[in-house]
């Protein structure tokens, strides 16, 4: 077995009295989906925070292919290989569908410019979904196509692993169908994948194994269906019986 | 010593111009680079006090102190309110709020120096020699700083002591919790500009008992406020008062024993030290 | 960044030619006159320069940089201390890396932090470096001033700032399609998503602030010569500072020209007014303030392409209301 290409050893990030993330590790190996569930507060958003780097942990350690990522500012993880989409999705309000893609794929480690970069932003918007939109002005779209200009955005990047944050959140059931549709495909190309998400279906369909995270700490990690059954889980979801 | 007692007793008046600023930028959220106009405006009343009219300037400073009081009100309610409003993020109404308190700049300072004219002016009030551990004083920079002591400790009352003050600084922490336990933040944030509008002015009040000065100088003193609020974590009042503290001994060290006409650069490397080990000031909080 | 003149738009041939024009006629300024209009012409042509060249970087970043007066002077003083050791031309190339120099340690010192630290900075900046060049001159020279004599006349300054206000479009022209441009332009939009998708915000800030400097100080490099006897107050007069921060955004920053349409109308308007009304001149730069603030947030081009853009999405409106009238 090769090593994990993210791995998280006793992440830790608090904010003056407050904990949001206690002691939490857990590898995931290339070509991996994994999901990252629990309540909300239970800091799944401030882990992806700092697998990204938009913050530093507070101590721990956590490694991209054996290299140490954490402490590196954004922008220079984002070049090592690991790409997101946001919890409230942040196009680039003033740009269009095709150039908000390419803006993944100029600066990262593919450094892309030119004329490679907008046949690959077409070739990712034909792949979410949204062929020939390229020049609609993402203010334009919907939220679901918004949504999937975010994840080309991500993609063209060609990140080592691919960081979703309820990217399915907010979405009408047969958008639902289409997103997970499109995360299944980019599962069986190999992509790794952590999603955080509320929407248990895509997490029972989409994810080989879950992290379960509350009050900052992990409650259960393994398989989906025996953590989904697992009675600390229930228990952090749905809280104790005998407080009705 | 003697410098220390010297920068101790400037710093007096820096304390409490940065504790305008402070009031006006950590409550507020506005950086009010027009703050050096009201400070001269001071000078130039309690002059007019004095010398026109033969009232103590610190008896002047309790018509001084509400008048500023009013005027500044009335500023933030008509030209700054409006920013707030439209503002869709904090860092528009920082940029709109430095280009309207730059309107507020000139268009003050412009207005003093066509009634005043751009003549330096002082005036002797309480210039009698007063001695501290064998050095002499002016008495009129001791008088200026145990008033401004005085001031700095009400206003200190104030925040900490009286449900008002305390909503004041609660909106300076965070506006939108605020709101949430029933604080009207907009008439604290106006209250705020205010009372830091007054607090410079009394600042200004007893800076022109023992300092020269024009209708051109506020400039030079809204920077070295800024300057103290940064060094001092913005939105801190003891960071400021600490802060005023460094910058009145480290310029009068400065001006003793290198050159007075290095003053700013003195105040400018505190800055770049700052910047470069501490920038969120001495008692500032770091952001995540 | 490959080729940087290749894949040119139809729209960006145009203006390229538009400009090279615009630039021959303005040459040809110094055979008309050489009395008030060139005089006038060299304070507009220094100021299109320099407001162009602030415009590079406080456009995209909404930074206020009042840097302006510190790196113009300095400009003006390499000049001044060099003119008689080192050939002119090799002055202006020193000018501009010593702007360049300065805006780096500026810009690393405070961009990093936050923006209004940077306003603040840059806000005494001028006065400091005043007050340095102030006491290096009477400790280590005899008088205050410096005196500069050359054979440029006004007609020659003229020329000089009409080639670089050249070279600053292009420079701004080449920038906006470059990487750098992009990144700028991701920047403005969600800095955030700017360092996720790889862009080291900080970095890019600090070189095109570095690139505005360089191009301000040459600015002050090249007008050295027109005043003979250079001294601190006026070489670092922090109302250069002031002024250049109005006509620009009177002008409006969004686009590369739009500080020139703030330029030419200001500066005549601000001749006008300090020779009629010296006292009022602070009273006016307020309003001007006051102006940019609650009237043009986005200057004069800004406000002039919001309309019409209402303009243009209200056009089928109206010809369906007639299309319906005639039927």
């Amino acid at each position: 077995m090769s090593a994990p290409v993210l791995s998280v050893s006793h992440a830790r990030k608090q904010f003056g009295g407050l904990v949001a993330v206690n002691d939490v590790s857990f590898d995931v190996n290339e070509g991996e989906v994994i999901g990252l569930i629990g309540p909300n507060g239970s800091g799944k958003t401030t882990m992806l925070n700092l697998i990204s780097g938009a913050l530093s942990p507070t101590d721990g350690e956590i490694r991209l292919a054996g290299e140490r990522i954490s402490g590196m500012a954004a922008h220079q993880i984002a070049r090592k290989g690991v790409a997101r989409t946001f919890q409230l999705v942040r196009v680039l309000p003033s740009l269009d569908a095709e150039q908000n893609v390419m803006a993944g794929a100029v600066f990262g480690h593919r450094k892309l410019w030119g004329r490679e970069a907008h046949e690959l932003a077409r070739g990712l918007l034909d792949l979410v979904g949204l062929a020939g939109r390229g020049h609609s002005p993402v203010s334009a779209l919907t939220y679901i196509d918004q949504k999937r200009v975010e994840l080309a955005r991500a993609l063209a990047a060609d990140p080592r692993v691919l960081l979703l944050d309820e990217w399915l959140a907010g979405l009408n059931p047969s958008e639902l169908q289409i997103g997970i549709a499109l995360i299944e495909k980019l599962g069986r190309e190999g992509r790794t994948i952590i999603m955080v998400e509320h929407v248990m279906d895509a997490i029972r369909s989409l994810c080989g194994r879950c992290v379960v995270m509350n009050s900052g700490r992990k409650i259960a990690e393994g398989d989906v269906d025996d953590v989904l059954s697992d009675p600390e889980v229930v228990r952090a979801y749905l809280g104790d019986d005998d407080d009705a | 010593m003697n410098i220390l007692v010297t920068g101790i007793l400037l710093s007096g008046t820096y304390a409490l111009i940065a504790l305008g600023l402070t009031l006006q930028y950590g409550v507020a959220r506005i950086m009010n680079l027009g703050n050096g106009e009201t400070l001269v405006a001071a000078c130039f009343v309690a002059f007019w006090l004095y010398a026109g009219l033969g009232i103590n300037p610190l008896v002047g400073l309790l018509l001084i102190a509400p008048a500023a009081f009013v005027i500044n009100w009335a500023i933030y309610a008509v030209a700054l309110r409006p920013l707030v409003k439209r503002a869709k993020n904090r860092g528009q109404l920082e940029s709109d709020s430095i280009l309207a308190t730059f309107g507020l700049l000139f268009l003050l300072q412009g207005l003093m120096l066509l009634a005043f004219g751009g003549e330096y002016r002082s005036y002797t009030f309480l210039a009698e020699r007063f001695d501290i551990f064998g050095y002499s004083y002016g008495l009129n920079r001791v008088v200026a700083f145990v008033a401004a002591v005085i001031i700095a400790a009400a206003l200190w009352f104030f925040l900490y002591r009286t449900r008002q003050g305390t909503a004041l600084r609660a909106v300076a922490v965070d506006p939108n919790s605020a709101n949430l336990v029933a604080i009207d933040v907009a008439r604290t944030a106006a209250f705020a500009f205010a009372l830091g509008g007054a607090v410079t002015a009394c600042g200004g009040a007893l800076l022109s008992t023992f300092y020269t000065f024009n209708a051109s100088m506020g400039v030079v003193f809204t920077m070295k406020a800024l300057i103290i609020v940064i060094m001092g974590g913005v939105g801190d009042l003891r960071g400021a008062v600490l802060a005023a503290i460094i910058l009145g001994i480290s310029e009068t060290l400065v001006a003793s024993l290198i050159d007075p006409g290095l003053t700013l650069a003195a105040t400018y490397g505190l800055f770049i030290l700052v910047l470069l080990f501490r920038p969120q000031g001495i008692f500032g909080r770091a952001s995540s | 960044m490959s080729g940087f003149l290749n894949g040119l738009k139809a729209g960006e041939w145009r203006g390229l030619i538009l400009g090279a024009v615009i630039v021959a006629l303005a040459a040809t300024l110094p055979r008309f006159d050489d009395g008030f209009y060139l005089s006038i012409s060299v304070n507009i042509m220094l100021y299109a320069a320099l407001c162009t060249a602030w415009s590079l970087f406080s456009g995209p970043t909404h930074y206020v940089s009042l840097a302006t007066a510190a790196f113009y002077g300095l400009g003006t003083y390499c000049v001044g201390l060099g003119i008689d050791i080192l050939p002119y031309p090799l002055l202006v190339l020193v000018a501009a890396l010593v702007g360049a120099l300065v805006a780096g340690l500026v810009g690393a010192m405070t961009l990093r932090i936050s923006g209004v630290y940077f306003v603040i900075f840059t806000f005494g900046l001028a006065e400091l470096v005043r007050q340095l060049v102030t006491w290096t001159q009477t400790k280590f020279a005899t008088a205050m001033g410096l005196y500069v004599f050359t054979d440029f006349n006004e007609s020659h300054i003229y020329w000089m700032l009409l080639a670089l206000t050249a070279a600053v479009f292009l420079t701004g022209f080449l920038i906006n399609r470059s990487r750098l441009g992009f990144a700028m332009t991701v920047i403005g939009n969600d800095e955030t998503v700017a360092r996720h998708v790889g862009i080291d915000t900080a970095r890019a800030k600090i070189i095109l602030f570095m690139v505005s400097g360089a191009f301000i100080a040459i600015a002050g490099a090249i007008t050295a010569p027109r005043y003979t006897y250079i001294e601190p107050p006026s070489a670092f007069n922090p109302m250069i500072s002031f002024l250049v921060v109005i006509m620009s955004l009177l002008g409006g920053t969004r686009r590369l020209w739009g500080p020139l349409v703030g330029v030419i109308p200001f500066t005549i308007a601000m001749d006008f007014i300090s020779a009629r009304f010296p006292n009022h001149t602070s009273i006016v730069i307020g309003l001007a303030f006051f102006a940019i603030v609650y009237l043009l947030p986005n200057g004069v081009t800004g406000r002039l392409e919001q309309l019409w853009t209402k303009f243009r999405t209200r056009k089928p409106a109206e010809h369906g209301a007639v299309a319906e009238k005639q039927a």
